[in-house]
């Protein structure tokens, strides 16, 4: 097996089967678990009820993220503040109660560690490359941007990982996305994965594990491989990942569960070994000149629904299948535009700044280096920061970024999913517009009735100055293309 | 698991494509500590629509589904098998599927039947109509207009249909193995 060369998916599959049955389902051992408390309490109580014990508790972490609030989670006293909406407050609860009952490590609501579970894992060196890491969320994919093969999971299998730390798989096809060149002035990795998307698909990855690889993947930070392995799923591939360099050993090393001495030693060395071997075959391969990709935007209700800033919405009619066209129908009623209208011409309501896409303090950086200097338009009615975590926003404050924000007429929020999606306070009213640098632009994502235009932390900040999606690079001085 | 061998009866003729999980169940259901009820919450957005297929009687507690492309795509909430379980749902008939979506409905005795394209135009249109059968068995989808189409399931996805067989029970009977896996792991990678 080993002389044969090898995809880096191939490798860490190998390194993680326990069993391999006839029809080539394998059992696979899972490294590290994230458990957060939407996906959760169905799973701790089938267990329960079951009389079965967590397995490994010490891979396991579970952190609150979707349901909290993101106003201060303590009163002047300094008390914790109560969670109003009684469902939400009922499943924080039972986490509370999980995990700390089956022995496994909880961030509290109040902890400067808590945020959303996929800023933190790689923010604490819980995620590490080669290890096989499962959520029950489908944004676990991000956690690829470190070489983890990472993945979303529903309850079930929440509940069978707590059981026995393994999961029962089928292995994927491998597709590779190879990305060569620069990125652009003003172009993030934002706008990258949203051309991807664009290009292959919201099913387009479907069966795939996809590897991102080539000199603008090398190029870019890990908090960028992290918004690109975040939206694989967006791409229908449950899994993306990234080979490690030194770039992740350098953002990894020093971290609170990342090894430390001379285990670090030998951890980077096992993890250089963690690349596709030269000749190793792909199911499927896609090349991307990173050149042609601009700022871009979404216009309907699928990810996939993407044109460069400087386009316009598509005519449905411009769709050769039946099924596409009528789906754009449906998804320009939704969102209240017509074809052919300019995308930089379309006026937003409210801003969001966040999520697991981009929440990290280089998001936050690349946001109010445009907001620096202006304030919200007045057509904004809502404008929301909510860095990832409590870490980030400390950062960020230290950074005085908070500051550029507030000055200019932002909410500085606590960490946690907010509008994302509608299952905690903060939402976008029905029929309103919102800039979000969140992930999904679903019918009702971000409350019923709500437009998500998905859009990249720079363009978002330069929605919220101008009052519309504007083209980044106007506001940000020096060329235009 | 309870066994599932065959189901016969109506199947919603919905077609429609890229159907994520948040249309299947939204966001403000996923704040339960149940498994129940989420029925009522199913398909909200689309229900809103006037002449709406799953408020149409012909289709009341119709046990079938019959979609588009890439059902259940999206957020990986098992929710969304949850809230199709609580209608009755026990197959949904569709071109392809997000693979979160059919590990989990599999995983609550639903079965994905996978079909092409024409296959499904011609359900949609007997379904108006006539009821189907989903057979796990003979891993066909028939009509009584003589329609007969084949489908394959992954076998140990099948075999667990068929048997009823708890897949949590059947890993924890490894123990052994896993335990051997985990010595060897310490050995080769002890920092994870
Ligand atoms: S930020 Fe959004 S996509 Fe990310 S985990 Fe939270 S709800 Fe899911």
């Amino acid at each position: 097996m080993s002389s044969q060369p090898r995809t880096l998916y191939q490798k860490i599959w190998d390194a993680h089967v326990v069993d391999r049955r006839d029809d080539g389902t394998c059992l696979i051992y899972i490294d590290r678990h994230l458990v957060h408390e939407v996906t959760s309490p169905q799973a701790f109580e089938a267990l329960a009820l079951a009389g079965r014990p967590v397995r490994r508790p010490d891979l396991t972490l579970a952190v609150p993220d979707h349901n909290l609030p993101t106003t201060p989670r303590r009163d002047a006293a300094g008390r914790p503040v109560p969670i109003a909406d009684p469902e939400s407050a009922a499943q924080l609860a039972a986490l509370a109660r999980n995990a700390p009952a089956n022995g496994i490590r909880y961030i509290e609501a109040t902890d400067a560690e808590q945020g959303i579970v996929h800023v933190v894992g790689p923010e604490q060196g819980f995620t590490l490359p080669g290890c096989t890491l499962v959520c029950g969320d489908s944004h676990t994919a991000a956690h690829g941007a470190l070489g983890a093969l990472a993945f979303g999971i529903g309850t079930s299998e929440v509940e069978h990982v707590l059981a026995t730390q393994t999961l029962l798989l089928k292995q994927a096809r491998a597709m590779n996305i190879r990305i060569e060149g620069r990125l652009g002035f003003g172009v993030a990795p934002k706008d990258l994965i949203l051309a991807i998307i664009g290009r292959i698909g919201a099913a387009g990855g479907t069966g795939h594990v996809i590897e991102y690889s080539g000199s603008t993947i090398r190029a870019m930070s890990v908090e960028g491989r992290l918004t690109i392995a975040n939206m694989s799923i967006e791409a229908g591939a449950r899994a993306g990942l990234i080979a490690p360099d030194d770039t992740s050993f350098a953002y990894l090393k020093g971290r609170p569960m990342a090894p430390a001495g001379e285990m670090w030693d030998r951890a980077v060395a096992h993890w250089r070994t963690l690349v596709t071997d030269p000749g190793a075959v792909f199911d499927r391969v896609v090349d991307i000149d990173a050149g042609d990709v601009a700022p871009s935007v979404t216009w309907g209700t699928s990810p996939e629904d993407v044109v460069p800033v400087t386009g316009s919405v598509p005519d449905p009619d411009s769709f050769a299948e039946p099924a596409r066209r009528a789906a754009a129908l449906k998804s320009l009623d939704y969102m209240g535009l017509k074809p052919g209208q300019p995308m930089a011409d379309v006026t937003v309501e409210n801003i969001f700044i966040g999520s697991c896409t981009n929440s990290r303090i280089e998001d936050l950086r690349a946001a109010a280096a445009v907001v620096a200097g202006r304030r919200l338009a007045p057509g904004i009615r809502q404008a929301l920061v909510v860095p990832g975590s409590g870490l980030v926003k400390r950062a960020a404050e230290a950074e005085g970024l908070d500051r550029i924000f507030i000055e200019a007429g932002f909410e500085w929020r606590e960490p946690g999913c907010s509008a994302c999606l509608g299952m905690n306070p903060d939402k976008v009213p029905a029929g309103e517009r919102c800039a979000s640098t969140s992930n999904r632009n679903f019918v009702g994502r971000q409350g019923p009735g709500a437009r998500t235009h998905l859009v990249s932390p720079a363009m978002a900040a330069a929605a919220a100055a101008t009052g519309r999606l504007a083209d980044v690079r106007d506001l940000m001085g020096g060329e235009t293309q | 698991m309870t066994p599932f061998r065959d189901v016969t009866g109506r199947a919603i003729p919905f077609g429609r494509a890229n159907v994520d999980t948040d249309i299947i169940i939204p966001a403000p259901w996923l704040k339960t500590i149940s498994r129940q009820g989420l029925g009522r919450g199913a398909f909200e957005s689309v229900r809103a629509e006037p002449g709406n297929v799953f408020d149409d009687p012909a289709f009341a507690g119709a046990p079938i589904l019959i979609a588009g492309e890439n059902f259940g795509c999206g957020s990986s909430r098992e929710h969304a098998a949850w809230a199709l379980a609580d209608l009755g749902i026990r197959a949904v008939i569709a071109p392809s599927f997000s693979d979160i979506f059919s590990g989990n409905a599999f995983k609550n005795g639903i079965v994905t039947v996978e079909l092409p394209r024409a296959a499904i135009d011609r359900l949609m249109e007997v379904a108006r109509d006539h009821p189907l059968t989903v057979d796990l068995d003979s891993q066909s989808v028939t009509s009584p207009l003589q329609d007969r189409f084949a489908f394959t399931l992954d076998p140990f996805r099948r075999d667990c249909l068929l048997n009823g067989l708890d897949e949590v029970g059947l890993t924890l009977a490894m123990a052994d193995r896993i335990g051997t896996f985990e010595a060897r792991r310490a050995a080769e990678t002890p920092w994870l």
